[in-house]
């Protein structure tokens, strides 16, 4: 035990020494944030319009963390964020690769993140704060990426494990019609499979197009979402898999048998929620709402979770060189602190983050996933999303 | 309450002075549990504010300090008569302080801010801020007075701060989220929990390099549950106590050699430390089953547990 600890320390004590406040020129650290909005429809409800500084402002209040700490470690943060188009994004994407930032904080849809990935090849680590995809972790797996959003296996099993606990293991499954929708109800399949819950009957809502918005609208939905739901088998609860937002905030209290909601509306997964206090989640939750002026959403809990990967790993090494800081965070000896009560560290099968999974009403944190009930010899956290056994990914080798 | 008062006012005319009791803050219930501790009994339940964490007493026995987290101050009451004698000014979402050797002044952690305050506790004046790393937590203050030392939890550091000057003199990294700094009553010595890190770094405040790291390994308990948080250590240098939070247990490590000697098993959630001022007993606040553990030190033995309010978070014993 004494020798195991003398040689972690070993390594441990270059890093150890005091840190005194005047170094004498700091250290720049460069990053992005690339974000790329796709110009949809607006959301069902108006509470979920994106604000402008969406995940910059999470941006911004990594930057003065690692900032913070940066001033006893003569280390400087810089941050670019840069907003672009499906269409724009590789030309936004070469003009961040010739400026030579080497660490890239992606915030797009699964096909625009690999592609982004894809570009980028191996002039830069690009951090994937928003894209869900099984398959970007899977069989589209990439070497230059680590993902920092959860996966939809993740907030799947996240769900499934309090559901099973709930003792609810029958389920009406009602996705939509979107390639997105699609995937996590395939999620939410091999979550069932996996946990023990049954999906009795699985309906699709087709989104037929149109506006979100109409005048006195409500009083069709009203009769639709009860017409919808009936004569289903008979269930525990109802789990919607509605990525593209069409319907699911509809059916809540509109469905025809009188069962709770989870998935996309009801009770939500989630890697973030702005009434989290737990873990010291209330100071950041005021930190941020200092800063921006609104509450934190997911997009910007990821991206200030990105960006303090390559702070916490500048800090650890005492480096701002982005090959020690990348070598660094893929290592076993990373860990990253998150607010979600454990340390945060990579999966190095598929570069996937582990982390706790919060399960949602509009206003406060029901749970927090995993639950305790379910083991695993390794961590906890593997219990949720895909597991090294199971893993598709195969990093190429790079020689 | 009024009855309450009344009974607390009895007991306190009944005995000289009001050596070895015990306060304990209950963060959720918003009040302080009063126990004797020769008895072990529950002598009163009293008001605090809103959110009470930290508490700490002044080394004459005369007042008693609370970090009031939603208030944004600390409540300074009697402890005689738990009467709120007047209120200090602390900053934001005050959680945890630290009292010079001498009783003046109060230096306090302000998460909000990252920043320390000191605040003078005669005229009740604050006379400087300090700033320090991202959330600052944890405080601790060297024996002879000259150094305070604050951890911040997200730059995961420990601050030497000079007394006199109020100057930052070195930082010392350590695992993620250092919550307590607890020095050696020879001052040779500084202990540093990390939460999250889940080891707690043995630092020599002489050259300010981590001399060692204990971990910990308890069969049956997931080693993400084992979060340390409260450390003490005894005045002879001898055992060294760590609350490891979610585990439920308290670490009990021979502080000649730093090795992890035994765990005990307290309530849910153990947080905060005291001892009682003789060092026979320690005492433990357990937040989620609401509850105090008892430790006889000589024994490594819990002996007892006495509930309390709900989600108790701090605990101080008074002085002989």
């Amino acid at each position: 035990m004494f020798k195991g600890i003398t040689g972690i320390l070993a390594g441990a004590c270059a890093l150890a020494q005091p840190v005194h406040a005047q170094a004498p020129e700091p250290v720049v650290i460069r990053a992005a944030v690339l974000r790329v909005d796709d110009p949809g429809l607006p959301p069902i409800s108006r509470l979920e319009l994106p604000p402008e500084d969406l995940g910059f402002a999470g941006a911004d209040l990594a930057t003065d963390d690692n900032d913070t700490t940066g001033r006893f470690m003569g280390q400087d943060f810089q941050t670019v964020t840069v907003a672009a188009t499906p269409d724009t994004a590789a030309d936004s994407m070469r003009d961040l690769l010739d400026q030579d930032i080497r660490f890239i904080v992606v915030m797009a849809d699964d096909d625009v993140t690999l592609a982004l990935a894809d570009q980028v090849g191996d002039r830069a680590m690009l951090i994937n704060a928003m894209a869900r995809g099984d398959n970007l972790r899977g069989v589209d797996c990439r070497m230059n990426t680590i993902h920092v959003a959860p996966s939809r296996a993740m907030l799947a099993d996240g769900l499934t494990q309090f559901l099973m606990w709930k003792n609810w293991p029958r389920w009406m499954l009602i996705h939509g019609s979107h390639p997105q929708d699609q995937a996590m109800a395939e999620a939410y399949r091999r979550s069932a499979a996996k946990f023990g819950a049954e999906i009795v009957e699985e309906r699709e809502f087709e989104d037929t197009g149109g506006a979100r918005r109409t005048d006195s609208g409500h009083v069709q939905v009203q009769s639709q979402m009860p017409v919808f739901t009936q004569r289903a088998e008979d269930h525990d609860i109802v789990i919607t898999a509605d990525e593209a937002d069409v319907f699911a905030v509809y059916l809540p209290y509109l469905t025809w048998d009188p069962r709770p909601v989870a998935g996309s509306a009801g009770l939500v997964p989630r890697s973030w929620h702005p009434a989290m206090e737990a873990w010291g989640a209330t100071q950041f939750q005021n930190r941020f709402e200092a800063l921006a002026n609104r509450r934190m959403r997911e997009a910007d809990y990821q991206a200030w979770l990105s960006l303090r990967i390559i702070g916490e790993a500048a800090t650890r090494t005492n480096s701002g060189d982005p090959d020690t800081l990348r070598d660094f965070i893929l290592s076993p000896e990373f860990d990253v602190a998150g607010f979600k009560g454990q340390a945060l560290t990579v999966r190095d099968w598929d570069h996937q983050v582990r982390q706790p999974i919060l399960l949602t009403t509009g206003d406060l944190t029901t749970s927090v996933s995993p639950q305790e009930q379910y083991l695993h010899q390794t961590s906890q956290l593997d219990t949720l999303g895909v597991d090294r056994a199971e893993t598709e990914c195969r990093f190429e080798d790079p020689s | 309450m009024k009855h309450l008062l009344a009974t607390a006012a009895l007991i306190c005319a009944a005995q000289p002075a009001l050596a070895n009791r015990v306060f304990i803050t209950n963060e959720r219930s918003n009040d302080i549990t009063v126990l004797d501790g020769e008895s072990f009994e529950v002598i009163g339940t009293y008001p605090a504010g809103n959110r009470p964490r930290g508490i700490a007493i002044s080394p004459d026995g005369t007042e008693l300090y609370v970090c009031v987290s939603d208030d944004d101050l600390v409540r300074v009451f009697d402890p005689q008569t738990m009467e709120e004698m007047h209120t200090l000014p602390s900053g934001p979402d005050p959680e945890l302080f630290v009292l010079h050797p001498s009783g003046n002044p109060l230096f306090i952690a302000n998460e909000d801010d990252n920043i320390v305050t000191v605040v003078d506790t005669k005229t009740h004046q604050m006379l400087a801020e300090i700033p320090v790393g991202v959330e600052p937590e944890g405080m601790g203050v060297s024996p002879d007075g000259r150094v305070v030392i604050n951890t911040s939890e997200t730059t995961n550091m420990a601050h030497f701060i000079d007394t006199e000057t109020y100057e930052i003199t070195a930082n010392v990294l350590v695992d993620s989220r250092p919550r307590f700094a607890q020095y050696t009553a020879d001052g040779s010595k500084l202990y540093v929990t990390s939460e999250i890190g889940g080891t707690v770094s043995v630092i020599d405040p002489v050259t300010q390099q981590i001399t060692k790291k204990i971990s910990f390994d308890i069969p049956g308990v997931l080693p993400e549950a084992i979060q340390p948080v409260g450390a003490r250590v005894t005045s002879d240098g001898s055992k060294l106590f760590v609350a490891l939070g979610p585990a439920n247990r308290v670490a009990v490590i021979d502080a000649a050699t730093d090795e992890v000697i035994d765990y005990l098993l307290v309530g849910q959630r153990v947080w905060q430390l005291a001892f009682s001022p003789d060092e026979k007993y320690l005492y433990t606040t357990n937040g989620n089953s609401n509850d105090v553990s008892i430790i006889d030190v000589a024994a490594n033995e819990v002996v007892r547990s006495v509930p309390v309010g709900q989600q108790p978070w701090g605990v101080v014993v008074a002085p002989d």
